[in-house]
């Protein structure tokens, strides 16, 4: 490993803050757009060291640091990466300059605060994905929200207000009581290290209330089915950058809980919880796909079909086998490739029409064919479409669910063809006209892709061609922390259901002695 | 006896500007507007506060036949005391609606209040202890109805004068029950006896009634009918003071009580239940309001609530937790307490419309709001979460699993409340409301106030571990 001289993850989380306030002095707004765009430049400039260091066969957390911050109450500066967070960092630093370039005309009033908002919210969701101490991670996890507010009821669309109080009332009240399982975890475990208290086997009754506290935080910002009410809302309203943030990190950051905290921490409790989290998760994907055929808004379109997208990662996470998790994993970068430059273009359709309305925008095909190109692309991309990357995530997903038990499989089955009915019928219409109808009259006077439209979009549509056709490159970052998770998920499972089991099955005269291990267990 | 006036020098400096400020009331009208010099003054009496904490090593030190005690404790409350007197006096300067020639008793008032608050911290006797909190409350009688021109301050005055009395009156039925009981006032022999009820009945029920003195004074339910009224009468400078100040003299008299109070003694049980039901009581009715002083006054009610959390926990972190998150408290109120201010221009009652838009009409202080009112909720990183998250971990610590959860559910409630502040300032149309005219200097003590609200939150460490040391000498 070369020494990149500098303590990477801290420069990646504090870097935006710094750019941020200097970005603060800065009175004209042009001249903070220029200077954001440089900053997120170096951004992806300091995240280098992450792609060329990282150690795929080592199942350790790398790039750690660790300081001491509130000694009195034994909280550390502890940062690090696996496999499981690394491609997260990635793609939420790579966002920023596309986000930074896409709404470059869109923010027409105070272009300086948003700037800000974007670098702050970087920042934070960086923290989320590299923190290894609990209350750190709390930290991060929640300081994301004002931005996010901020970036919603600022320069959202027409019904803000309600969108951004419902975003934030929802997801603040979700974590309160993960606040309280932090502390209980810290009370219980002596530590608020998390790679510490992994090794700890805590009660099951324990477990049962931590994972609970923890689950409904991370359910509601996945969101799963009956949680999901926010995340329409929130992306309708938001401005083009703030839906792609929402979209590729923000929600990504609950099924990273669940895999970072609950699969590793109460083992116990989310096995006996599977059940009822397929279900919704299996619910999420129908009532996502079913939803979105109705509806007539792009936006809130691509928005219902996160919802059925994050069911398949949940999905994926709930049937605990490799393909299944790894295919979870897929899924959470994928989806935020495709529905970021899903995005990314409904804003920049929008910059044109001034309408999210498909009627208004269709048979764009003749008059915008480079934009329609990239449309069409991140579509099928996004409806699984072979070869490009979304249906690695949604295959290795079904081999997993089907590799668990064949009847959740065949119940996904019909959301992903949801996924093409939904997709089909929004590209047929927005590239051609339905028959008898005339082309939106006011696209010819619309301009197609102008170059700065061209530099965002290209990467993100090499991403979707690459990562489809060599999904290799992020499957081997992911594979050995995959294993590695599962691994210790089973064990923990194989020595809590041997316990359980002699507690059913031991004869009168060995009571004593299964009381005797019950009472150890709750001990600890 | 040893009589060592360097370590009474925070107490003995707000004395001196009391009697200053005496000397200019009795002067005539003229001198009575030359009150320039009370800032500069309180402002070195913050750095006497600082040099009382830093300066002296260790040991204790008792006067008046041990009935006044100056240890780590007390100096952190008096220097707690000290910069919020500072704040306070800053904030009312210049403004409000107080005519020039009341400038000088108005002042003399909050000194002499926050001057029987210093006593108070050092109070170790439950005599001396009263004497103090007279002197301050007295005091807060006169200034709560210096409003000009206003029927509603009047009615503030009597009610908080009302309320004080029969609390007063209370206080001291149950401290005759405790003499009764147990023979003697001094907190340190109290903390040898035994506190149980089937033991000493008639103990207990006094120690509960003289403890409702000082949850008057924290505006704890369901003490706390006082607080929205009051804080809605009064001019909005005196609000601040009274808001802050007091909740510290209330609660450093009763973390030395709460070597008393050990867990699952039924005294304990009692405070834990009235502070749950003063988080959730507190919570809900903000949630109704539309004043901004009375939505500040319900969520002081709520955070008396939060900070029994640390009280009933009883151990030398509980107690820490509990002085540190009254420090917090003040200092997130304060700054709350200094955008309003500066909103309001001439003085009047804010509603939350007239926040409308405030990220336009004055971008600074709408950061400065937005940075208490999430400090308030408890959001990281401010120093509203760090000071719960020491309670929280306290009370867990000692079994109150049930009274953290209330106090997390709390927390969600208030986000709306909290929330909508920000929301009016931020999302909602000016709608012609003029530009806020601040000084820049006043926006810059904003800014720092805010900073020092993140700093709390990014770095308690140092602060803490201040606390903590005070409460572990307190413990036997």
């Amino acid at each position: 490993m070369i020494d990149p001289g500098y303590p990477v993850l801290t420069a990646l989380i504090f870097f935006p803050v710094l750019a941020a306030a200097v970005v603060m002095c800065v009175r004209n707004d042009g001249v903070a757009r220029t200077l954001t765009l440089w900053a997120s430049g170096i951004e992806c400039v300091l995240a280098i060291p992450l792609l060329r260091d990282f150690h795929v066969e080592n199942v350790a957390f790398q790039f750690v640091e660790r300081m001491e911050w509130v000694p009195s109450l034994g909280l550390s500066y502890y940062l690090g990466v696996d496999g499981l967070s690394l491609l997260m960092v990635l793609l939420t630093v790579a966002i920023l300059p596309l986000c930074v370039l896409c709404s470059w005309t869109y923010i027409k009033q105070r272009a300086k605060e948003f700037n800000i908002c974007l670098l702050l919210m970087t920042s934070a969701c960086v923290g989320v994905f590299c923190a290894l101490d609990f209350v750190l991670f709390y930290v991060f996890w929640e300081a994301m929200l004002v931005p996010m507010y901020l970036l919603i009821a600022i320069w959202g669309g027409p019904r803000r207000k309600y969108a951004s109080l419902k975003f934030f009332l929802y997801t603040l009240a979700g974590s309160t009581m993960l606040l309280v399982a932090m502390v209980a975890f810290a009370k219980v475990g002596g530590t608020f290290s998390i790679p510490d208290l992994m090794q700890i086997e805590f009660s099951e009754r324990f477990q049962f209330w931590a994972f609970l506290a923890m689950a409904l935080a991370f359910a509601i910002k996945v969101p799963m089915f009956p949680f999901h009410t926010w995340l329409p809302a929130a992306h309708v309203e938001a401005p083009s950058a703030g839906s792609v943030i929402l979209a590729s990190v923000l929600i990504k950051m609950g099924a990273y809980g669940f895999l970072r905290f609950c699969m590793t921490l109460t083992p116990v409790a989310m096995a006996q919880f599977t059940p009822l989290f397929i279900a919704l998760s299996v619910a999420g994907i129908l009532y996502g796909g079913l939803i979105c055929l109705g509806q007539t808004d792009i936006k809130k379109l691509i928005a219902y079909s996160s919802v059925a997208h994050m069911g398949f990662c949940t999905l994926g996470i709930f049937v605990y086998t490799l393909r299944g998790v790894e295919g979870a994993l897929m899924v959470m970068l994928n989806h935020g490739i495709v529905t970021g430059g899903l995005f990314i273009m409904i804003g920049a359709i929008y910059e044109r029409s001034h309408s999210r309305e498909i009627s208004e925008n269709q048979g764009m095909g003749k008059y915008l064919p480079a934009f329609m190109g990239f449309f069409g692309l991140f579509s099928l991309s996004s409806l699984g479409f072979p070869g490009l990357n979304s249906f690695v995530g949604e295959a290795l997903v079904l081999f997993g669910a089907f590799g668990a038990d064949w009847r959740i499989g065949l119940l996904t089955i019909p959301g992903a063809m949801l996924g093409a009915a939904y997709m089909l019928r929004l590209l047929q219409r927005m590239a051609y006209a339905p028959i008898g109808q005339t082309p939106s009259p006011k696209g010819k006077g619309w301009a197609d892709l102008s170059l700065r439209e061209w530099v965002y979009l290209t990467p993100l549509a090499i991403f979707t061609i690459v990562l489809g056709l060599a999904p290799g490159l992020a499957l081997r970052v992911v594979e050995p922390s995959v294993k590695h998770l599962l691994t210790n998920f089973a064990k923990r499972q194989s020595v809590e259901s041997v316990l359980v089991d002699q507690g059913f099955r031991s004869p009168p005269s060995l009571f004593g002695n299964a009381h005797a291990t019950e009472t150890q267990r709750s001990a600890q | 006896m040893k009589f060592d006036l360097f370590r009474l020098l925070p107490e003995l400096y707000q004395l001196l500007l009391v009697l200053g400020l005496f000397v200019q009331t009795c002067a005539g009208r003229e001198q009575q507007r030359e009150a320039g010099w009370v800032p500069a003054a309180a402002g070195f009496g913050l750095l006497v506060g600082l040099a009382s904490v830093i300066l002296p090593d260790g040991a204790a030190t008792e006067f008046f036949w041990g009935a006044y005690r100056v240890d780590a404790l007390s100096q952190f409350f008096k220097l707690a005391i000290a910069m919020g007197f500072f704040v306070a006096v800053l904030n009312g300067w210049r403004k409000g609606p107080l005519d020039d020639d009341k400038r000088a008793d108005y002042l003399f008032f909050l000194a002499l209040s926050a001057w029987g608050l210093m006593l108070l911290a050092s109070s170790v006797e439950l005599i001396t202890a009263y004497v103090a909190l007279e002197v301050s409350s007295y005091s807060l009688f006169a200034v709560v109805p210096l409003r000009a021109k206003e029927r509603s301050a009047a009615e503030a005055g009597i009610k908080y004068i009302l309320f004080g009395a029969a609390a007063t009156a209370i206080s001291l039925y149950g401290l005759s029950y405790v003499i009764a009981g147990q023979h003697t006032t001094y907190i340190a022999e109290l903390a040898t006896r035994t506190w149980s009820f089937e033991a000493t009945p008639l103990a207990c029920i006094g120690l509960a009634l003289f403890l409702c003195g000082f949850f008057y004074k924290l505006a704890l339910f369901p003490f706390h009918f006082w607080a929205p009224d009051v804080y809605d009468g009064a001019s909005n400078e005196t609000a601040a003071f009274v808001a802050t100040l007091p909740k510290l003299g209330a609660v450093v008299i009763l973390v030395r009580m709460a070597a008393l109070i050990t867990p699952g003694l039924e005294v304990t049980t009692f405070i834990a239940l009235l502070g749950a039901l003063s988080m959730t009581v507190g919570n809900l009715a903000a949630l109704a309001q539309t004043d901004l002083k009375r939505i500040l006054g319900y969520s002081s009610v709520a955070h008396a609530g939060y900070v029994t959390l640390g009280l009933v926990a009883g151990t030398a972190q509980g107690l820490a937790a509990a002085t540190f998150y009254s420090l917090v408290y003040v200092v997130m109120n304060l700054t709350c307490f200094w955008a309003i201010c500066r909103v309001s221009g001439d003085g009047r009652n804010l509603k939350l419309a007239d926040l409308d838009g405030l990220a336009r009409r004055s971008p600074a202080l709408a950061l400065v709001l937005l940075v208490a009112a999430f400090a308030l909720v408890g959001l990281p990183p401010t120093g509203g979460f760090t000071g719960k998250l020491y309670l929280l971990s306290a009370a867990w610590d000692r079994g109150y699993n049930w009274l953290v959860i209330v106090a997390a559910l709390n927390t969600a409630i208030s986000i709306y409340y909290y929330l909508n502040m920000v929301r009016h300032a931020y999302t909602h149309e000016p709608d012609g409301a003029p530009a806020v005219a601040a000084h820049p200097c006043s926006l810059a003590m904003g800014g720092l106030l805010a900073a020092s609200v993140l700093l709390l939150g990014v770095a308690p460490g140092s602060i803490f571990d201040l606390a903590l040391t005070a409460s572990k000498a307190l413990l036997p």
